[in-house]
């Protein structure tokens, strides 16, 4: 996969755990052109490790000139977000890959009804540039706990139709009166957590909207987990995954070579076939349909648990 | 490099013809002497020098007779060039890709200057100049799609991706092999690949589609597909059956060497960075038995691939009912030797 090399050029804190890093050229030439909602990869070197994360493109569109990111400090995540916002230093070389947008604008919408869970708004920040400039109708409603985590604000064009819910100070999202009073002919898009994802998805079904007018993303960080062994019966090897590492990576490391795209449970590039499972596989992708998950695994999220997993690699 | 271009016919007296050189690049698209459907996808990422592989929207000899056929076509039929109206970013996607890449791989016959939004574009072989605002529709004499599709050879589809499928939803399609954009636009991958025989049951869609979905702005992709047409003609569309359809009657022993045509399409895709939709060039190209035959590699292949292909993908290719003489004729250039494996020539 090309990755671009961008020097670090900005750093700005916007709330006590969320920095936004802006990303240019190093000799300013113009950058490739994405859609709102696009990812990018990060890579990271830290010592002998390598993280790749995933971040919404949190700038304009239309804007050639540079790429940013927003990052939530995760202190119990796996590193990549401690890193970003402890040793990153301006004027940094990092490799990043093209754009990737697997949370796209149904351009056939209506209307747009963007609903935000906190650091959820990322793909928003981009999408909403896109939306004015095409002249479509779009409310971002933007939910947070409290007042301070309400990051993204400045962020957001002047006159954005924007409505913000603090649950803290009594303004909790009241979703089924939001979804009821939409037009026919809009489209719902959620980021947020799980819990909120799924209330949303639930309540617009069971108000009648059609399924594919009900757009979520959820990136998954691959959670740490207990160390296993696993065969890999097409390279005839068996490695060991550590706790710390996903089984994608633990292939990466061994050279065994898998594709990939999202590292995050949703693209389905890293699909792989189960021969043998002496043990229970924790699936935590978005991807296999249940019926699925007997003979596949998603090694970018999921792990094992047991003896032994053979896998088609 | 300097390019000559043919003045030629598509229709009418079928005046088109392939130059000596025309013919040694012509995309050949038997890899070995048997052929049956595959997702035989690779990387659009060049080719060896001079084959229509090295650029990407190859430019040829027949450039400028093929516009002009492309604008008769157009006139009788404004139908072919359609987009619906979400589809207007991707058009915008597509002129900035195809006025880019041709101004880089040819800088002597197209020329593109940006000053931020405004763009003074020159296309010398059409002698056209036109000044614009990217991304403002008013400033084109017509949408952005057909605007560069009325210069650039192959017909185009623009895909949009939701809801994990690809929909056929803005197209300029002037020269295909018997389908037609206005029957199929708004249809998604599986509907409009319904009539296409066999594939559905080897699972080559839901593959193919897989493959589709993920394909990024750095990777695209190609693949060669083929059909015979009699005469040398673009436009052998649904719509106008009723004009070359009975061409089909017309081949004897005597002209299937020269009127018989192997169509190849030179299918590519690519990720459309701003709409995120799909763009899906269908180039055409033409060469008839006889000049295939000047390879003797392709002569001795191109018989036993017709020879031996089942008779349902005959009759979808649309030539069950000339095989035997196209078998024939091919014999005579089949002399049981074997043949090297890839498409080009030894």
């Amino acid at each position: 996969m090309t990755s671009l090399q961008l020097k670090l050029t900005r750093k700005d804190p916007l709330s006590p755990r969320i920095t936004r890093f802006r990303f240019e050229h190093p000799r300013a030439a113009e950058l490739p052109a994405f859609s709102g909602g696009a990812h990018v990869m990060v890579e990271m070197r830290d010592g002998e490790r390598l993280h790749r994360n995933a971040y919404s493109l949190i700038s304009d569109p239309s804007d050639r000139t540079g790429y940013e990111i927003a990052v939530q400090r995760e202190d119990g995540g796996r590193g990549g977000s401690r890193f970003m916002h402890g040793q990153t230093r301006i004027g940094m070389v990092m490799n990043i890959g093209l754009p990737v947008n697997l949370f796209a604008l149904d351009l056939t919408a209506r209307k747009h009804l963007l609903i935000a869970g906190g650091v959820g708004v990322t793909p928003f920040l981009a999408q909403i540039p896109q939306l004015a400039r095409l002249g479509a109708a779009y409310e971002l409603h933007y939910a947070v706990r409290r007042r301070e985590e309400l990051a993204a604000l400045p962020l957001l064009p002047a006159g954005a139709a924007v409505h913000v819910h603090v649950g803290a100070e009594g303004r909790r999202l009241d979703l089924a009166a939001l979804l009821a009073a939409q037009p026919l002919g809009t489209h719902l898009y959620v980021c947020a957590s799980e819990r909120m994802i799924r209330a949303a998805r639930e309540t617009a079904l069971a108000q009648g909207w059609p399924q594919e007018a009900v757009h979520s993303e959820q990136f998954l960080a691959p959670a740490p987990g207990e160390p296993f062994e696993v065969h890999c019966a097409a390279s005839d090897r068996t490695l060991s995954v550590g706790a710390e590492q996903s089984l994608l990576e633990a292939l990466e490391a061994a050279g065994i070579e898998t594709p990939w795209l999202c590292r995050g449970g949703a693209c389905g590039q890293c699909e792989t076939a189960v021969l043998a499972c002496d043990g229970s596989i924790e699936h935590r992708d978005h991807w296999l349909e249940p019926a699925e998950r007997a003979s596949r695994i998603m090694p970018c999220v999921s792990r094992f648990r047991g003896r032994l997993l053979t896998i088609d690699r | 490099m300097t390019m000559t271009f043919n003045s030629e016919t598509f229709r009418g007296d079928y005046s088109y013809r392939n130059s000596p050189a025309a013919i040694r690049r012509f995309p050949f698209p038997f890899d070995r002497d048997s052929y049956m459907y595959s997702v035989n996808m690779e990387p659009h990422r060049g080719g060896p020098a001079g084959s229509v592989f090295e650029r990407r929207f190859d430019v040829d000899e027949h450039y400028i007779a093929e516009m002009e056929d492309r604008a008769i076509t157009l006139s009788r039929d404004p139908g072919r060039c359609q987009s619906l109206p979400h589809m207007t970013l991707a058009g915008w996607d597509l002129l900035e890709l195809i006025m880019r890449s041709k101004a880089e791989d040819y800088p002597e016959l197209f020329e593109l200057h940006r000053d931020g939004d405004r763009w003074h574009w020159t296309n010398r072989p059409l002698g056209i100049e036109d000044s614009f605002t990217f991304l403002d529709d008013a400033t084109l004499p017509c949408g952005p799609m057909e605007y560069i599709t009325r210069q650039t050879q192959g017909d185009f589809a623009l895909l949009d991706q939701r809801d994990g499928n690809l929909w056929m939803d803005a197209g300029m399609v002037t020269s295909q092999a018997d389908w037609s954009l206005d029957f199929d636009i708004g249809m998604n991958f599986f509907e409009w690949h319904a009539p296409v025989p066999r594939a559905a049951e080897m699972g080559i869609f839901q593959r193919a589609l897989k493959f589709l979905l993920n394909i990024g702005q750095d990777n695209p992709a190609r693949r060669l597909n083929w059909t015979m047409t009699v005469n040398p003609r673009l436009d052998t569309s649904p719509e106008t059956y009723p004009e070359w359809g009975p061409e089909k009657r017309m081949l004897t022993r005597g002209n299937v060497g020269e009127r018989q045509f192997l169509r190849v399409e030179l299918q590519s895709f690519w990720r459309l960075p701003r709409s995120n939709a799909l763009a899906f060039p269908i180039r055409c190209y033409l060469c008839s038995l006889q000049d295939l035959a000047t390879v003797p590699k392709w002569g001795r292949r191109l018989h036993r691939v017709i020879r031996d292909l089942p008779e349902d993908l005959a009759a979808y290719k649309g030539f069950a009912v000339n095989r035997r003489l196209i078998v024939d004729y091919l014999a005579g250039f089949d002399d049981g030797l074997p043949t090297s494996p890839g498409i080009f020539p030894d």
